[in-house]
């Protein structure tokens, strides 16, 4: 099990890394390399060259920009498990982080190469699209924003431009005071791959009634999706199991789950129900917790 | 734990000599020997289920660079014997790459060698090899109904289909007031070691000797190496002091070496071939059994099981390789640690075309006795009665020991009862039934898991006759030689590898036990196949009774020889001597003694202190057959299996969220009793890695394949072995009940955990679900599968109830 | 490529194929063999080792990537011959092992844990070994060792034999 040969590069900068992919089309570009290099050790990827970005200098950072927390492509995971402002500013990203992989594969995969490598079972990914975080690729010398919910394409794709270079992930910061998370997923083993995920935050008023809630469902369809109508219903309300359940029921009638090995669609449309309920419930003990 | 004092060293809590080269990375593993110049091997497999092979154009992959040679099957089949199969099945034929027709995918058609393994990867690529798909089978019901036929000219798909009648089945049936059937079905699963399987030989044509270094486990390797290859076996050396990374039985790989044995000496540099997972998993032929048993049994009011008839169908895959035999083992304890009276049974092996069964730990008693223990609790359900209580009135009692089952084998001795009271009184039995229900109050599925069984050690061959009356095999020998040198030190020499079983550590313990030194002075070495006494190699639970039978005779061998020339030099009769602590002395008056030091100089410089006609020097050798064996089978297939009887007993409780299907294990007490245990912390460590491999064959792993044919748990993201989030804490109760056969009362252990696991966790998942009106009878049982079935049950159900309104 | 290693606080110029995975590297062209190959797709763990401290799976990483970290091998963990690290020493005293496979890696993985955490509980052993399986043992008596490990280490460095 030996990848194919292939070229090295370590380009000083991400524009030299974007000049190296549009020099040559069977490129990649290799961060933590914890999806990539399993690819290529069975072959089923075979680039002719590996365009290595994990030491660029300055693209490893997490920074507090007041309404948005920026993380930068190739910091790594481990470093925002443990970071304090993802912590209080991130609540939701500090939560899924312990899900991510196991120690090991956190301490060299990246929060960009989670991202770009979309997978729709991917922790990160669906925090991402469930706060609509902005990601934020380099192209030809520019930045250029994009929204997570118009990035994810399908399983394994994205809007990425071939000759493009992702540089940060920049994700929301509610200001409300009382913020609460949830998260839940359910997979054969603790650390495999989630046959469904799902994660919620919500904010509540002094009385417990949400003011403003964020749902998103991952592993279920091709890309994760967030679940808007019920964070509306969410709306000025308190927490009701059934309620909730119904909404989330109503939401994903008419998806098209995935279907493999190990769980059927319709396993993963019951349990999405059952899955985003929880994260929910979750997300509003969370936040009354905090005064 | 053994009586206090009973014993100096055995049964004392030591540690295990073999771990100090493992913690520091310095272990001897397969890949890890690299001899100057060797070439590397990567193999070209079949994408097809089935299918000729019309061309193999080599010509690309040998342009590459780095690459010496490629081999196809006819050069490879016109130069070696047929690899040998257990049964009388000619028309089988086998050899490591396919010959003309692949039979599985994953199948192995042809093998690159070259510089290194990424460039023989590179041109593995790039053989072109021309296909003609043929039809193919994959189910056992189909396979055994006839169709598709996997081997033409066999002319039907089934090797094996003998049925037995021990004992007055009919009349006993006829008798019961009631009578149960089911089928239930074992999933594909297999030991799946963290290394997998290596091997590097290096012929030399000067000395005319085949060198092999592989991570084997598998009796009759050299001699079966020797045979394929066409050489005498006295040409073929296997290093036995390899360090195997994990086998559990399935590191058999002769196919692998016959291969590699024939390339080097073809090409005439050494070969060695490291599987990748890849290859592993899909053609390493190293699948376990996937089985469907239909049981029927009958009973009384009681729950008094009279008689039972069972129908094993074992889909062993495109080959005879050696799982027929795994039909055959569970003979031996057909009836587990029940009281039933007669049994039919009915084996049968059928081809199909997936990947080739091997050898997987218990040898086919794991699934049997899921089978069994599944079959009883639905009788206890049948009759309403506890699942315990019929348990414990058709279990054996202990004062029934030696107890002789219909197949002929006689338990050597037991005490089940102690070892369920005890489990209960540990587990606190009726506080865990107030959790089931505390648990179920709260919403979960909650289910206590029971299973009963036993663990047949002290492997021996009685199988093979039994199933092919072509082979007369009566005894599976084990040996030990003993040699102090001439400054006293002592060497110990086992003739097989080992695969994590600390047999180094047990050997140093008999010995030292027999010999009064301390164990850590006894230097344990492993001998290679052409200075080696005869071995076995540890399989069918049988080293600490085999291994440390033979160690504990040879060492009493030295003993007696010591003992002999001390009341020669003293001049007293030999009844007037005591060994003690490595001296001898005069009971009569105890200061007349000879030393450890002047016994070693006598007998390796003094001869003429010797008595007349002894042999100089001081080494022995002890080759042991196994005992109670010898005999063949009668003609209605009753022998002696094998000798000693372990007994085992889970006690589980699961929960399941009836959402998610998601099984949790919340407690797991097993009382374990394998006679006089050796070493304390080997004995533990197997029993829990046994467990942790009985909850993945009975939850997580299965060699799951699709319509098309293609195995699509093939590497291991798809086929999950538990992680140490899956496995519980596990309370050991521990009791012994020593054999009468071995020379410390020890029986076998290495299989035990996996005996029962499988059987509990399905006893306690079926306990959960029971009241939402589902049944459950086929390993492995899979999160989401599960949670539809528990879906679509309280569905119906609530349907019904609507009905009812 | 030519590419300079930092193992076991020793520098080694290696001259290795970009495709060379960290983990053949170590094996292949510096015979530190302690390292070894399970699945060589990321998830069984047997070929951890520690880069700047941190348990890492060599199987995942190119050598000509691993410049400049200072990585550690189960080597480089036995304080000198016949001598056992408090964690090695552990591992012996429960028998946190059976055939030996997993073990450099598991010692790796614990190792980075207690740099860590000195006083680890059960589930934070369990997960930090998670991502290591173990075919043998089934986890018991590797838990057991860590937690060993843990409580003499906090007490003095000094294991003693029984
Ligand atoms: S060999 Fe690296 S994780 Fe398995
Ligand atoms: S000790 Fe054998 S795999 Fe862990």
């Amino acid at each position: 099990m030996k990848p194919a040969a292939f070229e090295y590069s370590r380009p000083a900068d991400i524009d030299e890394a974007c000049a190296l992919l549009a020099a040559d089309d069977g490129a990649r570009v290799i961060a933590g390399g914890q999806t990539l290099v399993p690819l290529m050790a069975m072959r089923l990827a075979r680039p002719s060259r590996l365009i290595d970005i994990a030491r660029i200098p300055g693209l490893s950072y997490v920074r507090d920009e007041g309404r948005e927390i920026a993380v930068g492509a190739t910091t790594k995971q481990h470093v925002i498990e443990s970071d304090p402002v993802v912590r209080s500013k991130l609540p939701l990203l500090a939560k899924v982080m312990p899900f991510v992989g196991h120690t090991a594969t956190r301490a060299r995969g990246t929060v960009g190469g989670s991202i770009v490598n979309g997978d729709p079972a991917a922790e990160i990914v669906l925090v991402a699209v469930t706060l609509g975080a902005t990601l934020v690729w380099r192209e030809g010398g520019e930045n250029a924003p994009i929204a997570a919910s118009d990035f994810f394409l399908g399983p394994m794709v994205t809007a990425l431009p071939l000759t493009a270079c992702l540089a940060e992930t920049r994700f929301p910061v509610w200001s409300d005071a009382r913020i609460g998370v949830g998260f839940h997923e359910v997979n054969a083993r603790q650390s495999d791959f989630a046959f469904v995920s799902a994660a919620a935050q919500v904010a509540l008023d002094g009385d417990g009634r949400c003011t403003r809630a964020a749902i998103g469902i991952g592993a279920v369809t091709a890309v994760p999706f967030r679940l808007e109508g019920v964070a509306q219903s969410l709306q000025s309300q308190r927490f009701d199991e059934d309620k909730v359940r119904e909404a989330v029921k109503a939401a994903v009638a008419d998806i098209e789950p995935m279907a493999d090995l190990h769980a059927s669609a319709e396993y993963r449309k019951r349990v999405a129900v059952t899955m985003a309920a929880r994260a929910i419930a979750d997300a509003y003990q969370d936040a009354s917790g905090r005064a | 734990m053994s009586v206090p004092g009973k014993f100096r060293f055995v049964s004392s809590d030591r540690r295990v000599r073999e771990d100090r080269r493992f913690v520091v990375g310095k272990g001897n593993f397969a890949a890890d020997i690299v001899p100057q110049g060797v070439k590397h091997v990567a193999l070209v497999t079949c994408p097809h289920p089935a299918a000729r092979i019309v061309s193999i154009d080599k010509s690309a992959a040998l342009a590459m660079p780095g690459v010496l040679y490629v081999l196809d099957g006819p050069e490879l089949a016109g130069a070696t014997n047929m690899l040998a199969s257990g049964l009388d099945t000619p028309n089988v034929p086998r050899y490591p790459l396919a010959l003309n027709v692949a039979r599985y995918a994953g199948e192995w058609v042809a093998a690159v060698v070259a510089d290194n393994r990424a460039l023989a990867e590179d041109a593995a690529e790039a053989v072109v090899i021309d296909y003609e798909t043929l039809p193919f089978v994959l189910d056992a019901d189909a396979a055994y109904a006839g169709g598709t036929l996997v081997h033409e000219a066999h002319g039907s798909n089934v090797l094996l289909d003998r049925t037995f009648t021990w004992g007055e089945v009919d009349k006993d049936f006829a008798a019961s007031p009631h009578t149960f059937k089911h089928r239930v079905k074992w999933g594909r699963s297999s030991t799946v070691p963290i290394e997998t399987f290596g091997v590097t030989a290096s012929w030399d044509p000067w000395r005319e000797i085949l060198d092999i270094w592989a991570s084997i486990q598998m009796p009759k390797y050299p001699d079966q190496t020797a045979m394929a290859l066409k050489i005498p076996m006295s040409s073929v050396r296997v290093h036995y002091d390899v360090d195997v990374g994990g086998s559990y039985g399935v590191k058999r790989g002769i196919k692998h070496t016959i291969l590699v044995g024939y390339l080097s000496k073809r090409l005439g540099v050494p070969v060695r071939l490291i599987e990748d997972r890849l290859e592993n998993m899909r053609g390493g032929d190293m699948h376990g059994p996937e089985r469907f048993f239909d049981v029927e049994v009958a009973f009384d009011g009681q729950g008094i099981i009279r008689s039972m008839k069972m129908r094993a169908l074992d889909n062993v895959g495109a080959y005879a390789g050696r799982s027929p035999f795994q039909l055959g083992k569970p003979v031996g304890a057909i009836v587990g640690p029940y009281k039933i009276k007669s049994v039919q049974y009915q084996a049968i092996a059928v081809v199909t075309n997936k990947t080739v069964q091997e050898a997987v730990r218990a040898f086919g008693q794991s699934p049997t006795n899921y089978a069994l223990e599944r079959t009883v609790d639905e009788v206890a359900n049948k009759l309403g009665l506890d699942r315990l209580e019929i348990r414990r009135r058709n279990m054996i009692r202990h004062d029934e020991f030696p107890y002789l089952i219909p197949s002929g084998s006689a338990y050597d001795s037991g005490d089940y009862h102690t070892v369920v009271d005890k489990v209960l009184a540990h587990a606190g039995y009726d506080e865990l039934i107030a959790e089931r229900e505390r648990l179920r109050a709260t919403g979960k599925l909650a289910g206590i898991g029971i299973a009963a069984c036993l663990e047949p050690s002290g492997g021996n061959s009685s199988f093979e006759p039994l199933l092919n009356p072509k082979v007369g095999t009566t005894t599976w020998m084990d040996s030990c030689r003993i040699s102090v040198d001439l400054v006293g030190s002592i060497t110990a020499t086992m003739h097989t590898t080992s695969a994590g079983q600390g047999h180094e550590t047990m050997v140093g313990t008999v010995v030292g036990e027999v010999l009064e030194v301390d164990p850590d002075q006894v230097r344990v070495v492993r001998a290679d196949s052409l200075n080696s006494l005869p071995s076995n190699s540890p399989v069918g639970s049988r080293m600490a009774i085999m291994l440390g039978g033979a160690a504990f005779h040879a060492a009493k061998k030295i003993k007696d020889k010591l003992v002999a020339i001390a009341a020669h030099d003293l001049g007293v009769p030999l009844e007037r001597v005591a060994y003690k602590d490595g001296s001898v002395y005069d009971t009569t008056a105890p200061d007349r003694a000879r030393s450890w030091a002047e016994l070693v100089t006598m007998a390796h410089r003094h001869i003429h202190k010797l008595p007349a006609g002894m042999e100089p020097g001081l080494s022995v050798s002890h080759i042991m057959p196994v005992p109670m064996g010898g005999g063949l089978p009668t003609a209605d297939g009753r022998v002696q299996m094998y000798p000693c009887y372990s007994f085992e007993f889970h006690l589980i409780l699961v929960t399941i969220d009836p959402d998610l299907g998601k099984p949790e294990i919340k407690r797991y007490v097993l009382g374990h009793d394998c006679g006089t245990v050796i070493n304390p912390k080997i004995v533990r460590g197997m029993t829990m890695g046994g467990i942790a491999h009985g909850i993945g064959a009975a939850l997580y792993e299965e060699f799951a394949y699709n319509t098309d044919g293609l195995l699509v748990a093939q590497n291991f993201m798809d086929y999950l072995l538990p992680s140490a989030h899956e496995v519980p804490p596990v309370e050991l109760v521990h009791h012994e009940t020593p054999s009468p056969h071995t020379v410390f009362g020890q029986k076998g252990s290495g299989e035990s955990g996996y005996l029962g696991a499988p059987a509990a966790v399905a006893s306690a998942v079926n306990d959960a679900v029971r009241p939402l009106g589902i049944v459950i009878n086929s390993l492995p049982i899979k999160v989401a599968q599960l949670g539809d079935m528990i879906a679509q049950a309280l569905e119906s159900n609530a349907r019904e109830k609507q009905k009812g309104n | 490529m030519k590419v300079e290693l930092n193992i076991n606080n020793a520098t080694h110029a290696v001259e290795v194929e970009p495709r060379t995975s960290l983990l053949d590297c170590l094996r292949d062209k510096l015979l530190l063999t302690g390292a070894h190959a399970g699945c060589e797709h990321g998830v069984c763990g047997a070929c951890t080792v520690l880069v700047d401290g941190a348990a890492v799976r060599s199987c995942l990483m190119f050598a000509v990537q691993a410049d400049g970290y200072a990585i550690t091998t189960i080597e480089g963990l036995a304080p000198g011959p016949g001598e056992l690290s408090p964690l090695q020493d552990a591992f012996c005293e429960t028998h946190g092992m059976q055939c030996g496979y997993c073990t450099p890696a598991m010692i790796l993985a614990a190792h980075a844990l207690l740099s860590k955490n000195a006083q680890p509980t059960r589930e934070e052993i369990v997960d930090a070994i998670s991502g290591n399986i173990c075919r043998c043992t089934g986890y018991t008596q590797i838990v057991e060792a860590i937690a060993l490990a843990a409580e003499r280490m906090r007490g003095q460095n000094d294991p003693v034999r029984p």
